[in-house]
């Protein structure tokens, strides 16, 4: 590890090392030896298991079957299993639903959270505290998982996608934490623009919304990552019809051993690995989060959101 | 300048100040001044920002407090055709069912001991982690680690559980490798109840150590280098400095984490649970969020299902307040503020 290095050679640029202090002690070769080691151990917890998830899902059956199961030598690569699900059934299928839910769940939720955030954001507007206590109430207390399976089956949402959606649109702290940016935009601004004769739908959408794009992105990005992740409103509300499946639900089939009949439903004979297509699954289910992952990590090590957890 | 002028008009208790200056220096004093006026105007000149809420209110109405509403079902013995309206009453029947019921007791306990077993364990790792990356020069490389163990709080638990399954299950990297180094019958710890709570506490710490991890640093940047310098200075070395300096500066930070975490030992880990249920089996992976689940939707008992998501209920929000309330006495704000 160049932990120490402190001229400012190309690798020490490369990796952004920073002068040390006048104050601060040179440290010992055993510190810094145990440093990089514990740092290597940290990063492979982390990416060696999804190394071998994406190796085994390029690996032929062959490897598979000489590794005894989970493959780390690369060898006989092949994008069998990736054929399979583009060309459909439940894997292929499954993708295109949770594409859908996810893009049609955050339009909605981000349409339904930025107007509840700015209409509670002018202060003394009529109201808006009241609003906000009949909101926050629901993050501390809710009826349980019984009673709203209960309401959504009343109202059909038995096998419907939109008991995937409407139950969780509104999440309170996201609507909480815009709220407090939306407060936060120049009060100047908006005075004038009231001035010059513009009602509250024009300044959400030409001041407030453009003044708080960073926020807003990272509120999406969230609501994003949430209905792409969410398993137990499948669970819940769609348990048994497998052709409607989101991906998560067609993971958590494969977990629980059920994939027989998963893979009697897709067609598949011998022909692709049953290992290989289950670590597509799991690669396609990681590929979106670090695709979105990037854009999130920037805005909240700007400390973005640590002021929002922070109340 | 007209507008200005009708938009006075409109407002007649509206200083003066605003329409000789578009920049609105008065604005407090105005929004100081609206506030007096009579709730029907009020409520006239805001009902724009009223309609926009009722979108999001009309969802919690129908996703929050309806089934708060359906809690009743908890004293009824609740039938799916004859509704809430005519199912009959059966008073505190379900109470007294689930108090005496053996399985709810060993839920329970099952509850306090994962929660404590996974707190314990857990809640130093990140502390440990935001030490050693806050003493790493490289910057960038910094940053690489940084994205690197905070990337696993964005996966579903179902993804966590299936690349632990891929590591340490019957067919996993470790059980594949110790059947190829002579061992017969390798120890599977995805399906051994005995040691369930350590791999609970393991997928805890793998998937959201490094994002805790991010509130450890921006305490630790909020400490001067100067105390650092002046410690140095003194003769303290890294220990000293570690002990006295840096420890302490992560207490009060640590200490509203701990107890807000408290807050959630009734309801921690619920999706975790029930993916693993049907691996490790009752006796370990059962806790009461998912007794009630299994109890009132899978065996369709709906008004012992919501019985036990009553207690769970109450008991959390007297258990988050309770929280918040410590918080405010160690002097930080919690969930919310005093």
């Amino acid at each position: 590890m160049t932990i120490t290095t402190a001229s400012a050679g190309p690798v020490s640029r490369l990796l952004g090392i920073e002068e040390r202090p006048s104050w601060q002690e040179r440290p010992k070769a055993v510190t810094t030896g145990a440093k990089g080691a514990a740092i290597v151990v940290i990063l492979l917890l982390i990416l060696l298991p999804l190394y071998a998830i994406v190796l085994t899902s390029l690996s032929s059956q062959g490897s598979i079957n000489e590794a005894g199961g989970m493959v780390i030598w690369p060898h006989g690569l092949t994008l069998a299993a990736y054929r399979e699900v583009v060309d459909g059934g439940v894997v292929g299928r499954a993708l295109l639903i949770s594409f859908g839910i996810t893009i049609a769940g955050t339009l909605f939720s981000m349409a339904v959270s930025i107007l509840a955030a700015y209409g509670m954001s002018r202060s003394g507007s009529f109201g808006h505290r009241a609003i906000l206590w009949i909101m926050m109430i629901t993050m501390f207390f809710n009826g349980g998982i019984i009673p709203l399976f209960i309401v959504v089956s009343a109202l059909g949402g038995y096998d419907q996608y939109w008991a995937l959606i409407a139950p969780s649109a509104v999440s309170v702290f996201n609507v909480i934490v815009m709220r407090s940016f939306f407060a936060g935009t120049a009060q100047d601004l908006i005075d004038s623009a009231k001035i010059d004769g513009a009602g509250d739908w024009r300044i959400l959408w030409r001041i407030v919304l453009p003044t708080s794009r960073a926020v807003t992105a990272v509120i999406a990005l969230f609501y994003a990552v949430g209905y792409w992740n969410s398993w137990f409103n499948i669970m819940l509300f769609m348990p048994s019809d497998s052709a409607k499946w989101p991906l998560q639900m067609v993971l958590y089939d494969y977990l629980t051993q059920n994939s027989q009949m998963v893979s009697a439903a897709a067609g598949f004979q011998n022909a692709v690995p049953t290992l290989a297509l289950q670590m597509a699954v799991v690669t396609i289910t990681i590929i979106p989060v670090l695709l979105v992952y990037p854009f999130v990590q920037k805005h909240f090590t700007k400390g973005l959101l640590l002021g929002a957890i922070k109340g | 300048m007209t507008d200005a002028v009708t938009s006075t008009a409109s407002r007649p208790a509206a200083p003066v100040v605003n329409s000789n200056a578009p920049g609105g220096t008065g604005v407090n004093s105005s929004s100081v001044r609206y506030r007096r006026r009579p709730w029907l105007t009020r409520l006239r000149r805001d009902r724009t920002l009223l309609i926009m809420t009722l979108p999001a209110l009309a969802l919690l109405a129908v996703f929050g407090y309806a089934p708060m509403l359906g809690l009743v079902m908890a004293f009824q013995d609740y039938d799916l055709y004859d509704g809430l309206l005519h199912s009959p009453w059966v008073g505190l029947a379900n109470f007294q069912q689930l108090l005496t019921d053996p399985g709810f007791w060993h839920a329970f306990r099952s509850t306090l001991e994962l929660f404590s077993v996974q707190l314990i364990l857990s809640f130093p790792v990140p502390i440990a982690l935001a030490i050693l990356f806050d003493s790493l020069m490289a910057r960038r490389l910094k940053g690489i680690i940084q994205a690197v163990v905070t990337l696993p709080h964005f996966f579903s638990f179902v993804l966590v559980v299936t690349v632990f399954n891929e590591m340490f299950g019957g067919a996993g990297l470790l059980d594949t490798y110790l059947r190829n180094h002579g061992a017969a019958n390798p120890f599977n710890f995805m399906t051994n109840p005995g040691t369930f709570k350590f791999l609970v506490t393991s997928q805890i710490i793998w998937k959201e150590a490094g994002w805790s991890t991010i509130v450890f640093l921006a305490a630790l940047s909020a400490i001067s280098p100067a105390l650092y310098e002046a410690a140095a200075v003194d003769g303290a070395g890294h220990w000293l400095r570690l002990r006295h300096i840096t420890l302490p500066g992560l207490k009060g930070i640590a200490i509203l984490l701990l107890i807000l975490n408290l807050g959630y030992a009734l309801t921690f880990g619920f999706e975790q649970m029930l993916i693993q249920l049907p691996g490790v089996g009752q006796s370990s992976a059962q806790v009461i969020t998912t007794f009630s689940f299994q109890n009132g939707i899978v065996a369709g008992n709906y008004s012992y299902g919501a019985a036990a998501g009553l207690f769970l209920g109450v008991t959390s929000v007297i258990l988050i307040l309770g929280a918040n309330k410590v918080a405010h006495l160690f002097g930080e704000d919690g969930l919310y503020r005093k």
